[in-house]
């Protein structure tokens, strides 16, 4: 590595824009400043000096901030559009013919585009995640790059810097004195009281305080990365579970992505606000918009098959006892269980009645549970019903077949074989709901609709995310790294004081320069410094004279 | 009278104190030569009085609809927008004390003016909860959000008068026609506020039956001329005007006819304004912010983006997430509004890093906060009431 040596004899790195023991200005492009470029007080960052392998040649990439501020910007743009129609994930399609589909229906030839450029996913697409994993390693290569630096440049800070320095830092003054070493004295008595650091050498004075809200960027960089270190961590097995699962009331069913853990769903249940049971505030409002939901809640209890129980064992012990609402899941060992959705009145029972269809006589009743249907129903006295075949959600026929679309019964239709004495061959009858079809000829006995039960099903989710301590800590992190950037400032003040009794006096600050000032001005007022000028107001001048004019 | 209507008065008092307390600042600028003396003037003083005043009316109200109806008043769109403008309000009151700047007052008024007119032509009435919406963390998330953005609005605000200080209206630029358009934007607003209230006042309806997007019969009421019919529409009323035109299921048509409504009568509004004062709006106003001190209006502006960066973050973004969580079992899902919140978020990260690494200050700082102030506003009305998600509860 090569090196600048400065006018006071001090070797610095290649890269340097300011000396590092002086404050001289050293490159050319600092020299034709008028004020002092203090962003990482002048140091030589890598991405400056190290220009020539394929390494550096990443390295410089992924430290620019123009190239961060660009990906962030990509980020951005790619978000919005995201947003234009919705996402696949919450789009009503089960696979993605039926995706496109939905999407063209809706929206046309530019859905049919949306869709077909994978803008319909594009949060999960190869090149938003290659977009924010760019971000990622930005993050890292910056902080090193300008954090180390900065940190090694302001510890080794020097107190006795070159007048040069002083004078192009922004805020500014000079001036004779009666007594240099009074003011000085009575500045750094001011400037301590005012918590400041003080160190002096030379008849040169620095005062410093806040310098550790300089590494706030650093912090809330460090926040960041761990915070997608974790979202990375969700695609590893078993760090993430997520599932949905339907459970109809009265059932006792596995929790999916959960072995060992049982839920019985006792009960679900559906609220609305009326204007009977809610205070008579909302009156107006639920006239204007007619129903309101008030509760959505699924009673539950849990059970565990202890540890160590033989696999497909049943002795589930009971865990807990639970109403899920919405915004309050089941916890569990880490597991979430979530009220998400419902169907209300799904048919659980029907029962029919065996007649005659001439005189309308009864031979008897049979239930048949939609869950567990029976083959055979024997209704006594030589009469029965077998139920060949059972058609959940019956959907119509196929080449004469019965078909049925889900295994849910929304609409159950039964092919019943009924036997009575007068009929020891048996009847065939086809029955659905509002139809009855009679396929082998006219019967002389009908099975008739007498009553249904119906029950309520809940949809609950069931998650677990061991990611979430990483992305919680990530966040923490990046919130202190933030407030510590954002709401504390780094001030410095140089005071320097040469042998003909001139004093000169600069102060620098990572921003708030208002609150700067007012300290420089408590400091001027208190020790006789001489009055400083803020080098960037150019409409400062006049404002200040006028200011003091009035008052 | 009872607490409702009690709350309903605390709010118009708030509206009146803020009209007054723009034209007392309004006077401390005009008397005043430049930014440091105007904040001695006693203009400025009664200014700021007249500011807190409303702005404690406002909090009564805020406080004393929270009691009523059991829950923060933050669960739609008109009580949302109108917790905003408290909290840019507040902000403002914040800034004025930091700095001692009247401007921001008298630029940051009648903006939140604005916004409260916009929240009045919202369904007023208290709402109970949906189950989504039952939470502590509604008050928090919500609140904190606002805050944030509130916060991060007062650099919009200076960032306007820097650049109505700046830009040099005489001569034809980009800026000078982009500055132009701001105004314009305003008095669209104003356009939906006067078109609103006045066929509110005239008592117009004009129901129709249509046909949604999943096919099923649905009836819309409509409170202007029907611009625009619904899918496969039907009117209900008789005599009232015929849709021009037919929209598909997709677009909500009563909302593109309230847009368009909004449009024409801020167009007009605007070349009235025109006409009668044969000068750009920027020109009417530029003369309240030549008395601005450029440096300060930057350092306020980069200043409020540093205080209500954090507060964005935490309230938008991580209680958000908290809350997510808990209601909908993932923190985050790529809905539409945080979505949004996400992008206003990097939005004010890339103005934080160009301004520090790329010195971005002054100008540029200032168009970037005017339009990171668009971004939090089109989150607020397009993506509630255009783009459909989770959070369209208005």
């Amino acid at each position: 590595m090569s090196f600048i040596k400065c006018e006071c004899g001090h070797q610095n790195p290649e890269g340097t824009d300011i000396c590092q023991n002086c404050g001289r200005p050293l490159s050319k492009e600092e020299k034709s400043k008028r004020l002092a470029d203090m962003r990482y007080d002048g140091a030589a960052i890598r991405s400056k000096t190290h220009k020539r392998s394929i390494v550096d040649k990443i390295w410089n990439f992924f430290s620019s901030v123009k190239i961060g501020v660009s990906i962030i910007i990509a980020i951005l743009v790619a978000s919005a559009i995201g947003t234009i129609l919705p996402q696949v994930f919450y789009v009503p399609a089960t696979s993605e013919a039926q995706a496109a589909q939905y999407y063209e229906d809706n929206y046309g030839l530019f859905g049919k585009i949306y869709n077909a450029l994978g803008l319909s996913d594009l949060y999960g697409s190869w090149w938003f995640m290659t977009l924010v994993g760019m971000l990622g390693i930005s993050l890292v290569v910056v902080s090193l790059d300008r954090g180390i630096p900065l940190y090694k440049s302001l510890k080794n800070q020097r107190v006795d810097r070159h007048p040069s320095f002083l004078k192009r830092q922004r805020l500014y003054g000079e001036g004779n004195v009666q007594d240099p070493d009074a003011v000085m004295q009575k500045a750094a008595e001011k400037l301590k009281e005012k918590r400041y650091k003080i160190r002096e050498k030379n008849g040169a004075l620095l005062a410093e305080k806040g310098r550790w809200a300089r590494w706030g960027p650093y912090v809330n960089h460090l926040g960041l990365i761990l915070f997608l270190f974790g979202v990375m961590l969700r695609a590893l097995p078993g760090f993430y579970v997520d599932e949905s699962m339907w459970i109809r009331e009265g059932e006792i069913s596995a929790v999916k992505g959960a072995p060992g853990l049982y839920l019985e769903n006792k009960g679900f249940s559906f609220d609305m606000y009326t204007q009977e049971n809610t205070n008579e505030v909302f009156s107006e409002a639920i006239d204007r918009v007619g129903s309101v939901a008030s509760n959505y809640q699924t009673d539950v209890a849990l059970y565990e098959t202890p540890e160590g129980a033989l696999p497909g064992s049943t002795n589930a012990e009971l865990v807990k006892e639970y109403s899920i609402v919405v915004n309050k899941p089941l916890k569990h060992e880490g597991f979430h269980i979530f009220q998400m959705d419902f169907k209300l009145d799904e048919l659980s029972a029907m029962t029919f009645a065996l007649e005659q269809k001439e005189s309308g006589e009864s031979l008897g009743e049979l239930t048949v549970n939609l869950a567990d249907p029976q083959k055979e129903y024997d209704l006594g006295n030589g009469a029965k019903v077998e139920l060949l075949d059972y058609y959940p959600d019956f959907s119509g026929f196929e080449d004469g077949e019965p078909q049925t679309a889900t295994p849910v019964p929304n609409n159950p239709a039964f092919l019943f074989k009924m036997t009575t004495p007068e009929t020891p061959e048996g009847e065939t009858s086809f029955v659905a709901i509002r139809q009855t079809l009679e396929p082998l000829g006219e019967n002389t006995y009908k099975l008739a609709f007498q009553s249904a039960d119906t029950r309520d099903v809940s949809g609950l989710t069931v998650r677990k995310d061991k990611t979430i301590p990483v992305i919680a800590l990530g966040g923490l992190i990046f919130m202190i790294g933030v407030v510590q950037g954002s709401y504390f400032n780094h001030r410095r003040f140089w005071i320097r004081k040469s042998d003909d009794g001139r004093i000169q006096v600069a102060g620098h600050t990572s921003k708030n320069w208002v609150a700067l000032q007012r300290e420089l001005d408590a400091v001027t007022e208190h020790a006789g410094l001489p009055a400083y000028t803020d080098q960037r107001d150019k409409e400062g001048h006049s404002d200040k004279s006028e200011g003091v004019s009035n008052t | 009278m009872n607490l409702v209507d009690l709350s309903g008065n605390l709010l118009f008092t708030a509206f009146v104190a803020y009209l007054a307390g723009t034209i007392l600042f309004g006077g401390a600028v005009k008397g005043s030569k430049n930014e440091a003396s105007a904040s001695n003037k006693r203009w400025g003083k009664l200014g700021i009085t007249v500011t807190i005043i409303g702005f404690l009316a406002h909090l009564s109200y805020f406080i004393t609809r929270w009691i009523a109806s059991g829950h923060a008043p933050v669960s739609n769109m008109f009580e949302f927008t109108t917790a905003f403008g408290m909290l840019l309000v507040g902000a403002a009151i914040l800034f004025y004390f930091l700095y001692k700047s009247p401007l921001v007052g008298l630029f940051a008024l009648p903006i939140a003016i604005v916004i409260l007119g916009y929240a009045a032509m919202f369904p007023r009435d208290i709402q109970p909860l949906i189950p989504a919406l039952q939470s502590h963390w509604l008050t928090i998330h919500v609140i904190t959000a606002a805050l944030g953005e509130a916060i991060l609005a007062i650099s919009a605000v200076v960032g306007l008068i820097y650049l109505l200080k700046n830009i040099d209206l005489t001569k034809k630029s980009k800026e000078r026609t982009w500055l132009e358009f701001i105004m314009f934007t305003l008095v669209l607003v104003l356009g939906f506020i006067v078109v609103t209230v006045g066929f509110r006042a005239a008592g117009y309806e004009a129901a129709f039956d249509y046909v949604d997007k999943n096919g099923a019969q649905a009836e819309v009421v409509y409170h202007m001329p029907a611009l625009f019919g619904m899918n496969e529409y039907s009117a209900k009323t008789e005599g009232t005007m015929q849709p021009l035109a037919e929209m598909p299921a997709i677009i909500n048509a009563k909302t593109l006819t309230t847009f368009t409504w909004s449009v024409i009568t801020g167009i007009i509004l605007y070349f009235l304004i025109r006409l009668i004062s044969r000068r750009r709006i920027a020109e009417l106003v530029k003369p309240l912010a030549v008395k601005a001190n450029s440096q300060l209006m930057d350092e306020i502006g980069y200043r409020s983006v540093l205080i209500g960066f954090p507060v964005f973050t935490l309230g938008a973004l991580i209680f958000a997430m908290i809350w997510a969580h808990e209601a909908w079992s993932r923190f985050w899902g790529w809905d539409p509004k945080e979505v949004w919140a996400l992008i206003t978020w990097l939005f004010y990260a890339a103005y934080l890093h160009l301004r520090l690494s790329r010195g971005w200050e002054g100008r540029k700082s200032a168009w970037l906060a005017v339009i990171g102030f668009a971004i939090i506003m089109f989150n607020l009305v397009a993506v509630n009431l255009v783009i459909a998600g989770l959070h369209s509860y208005a």
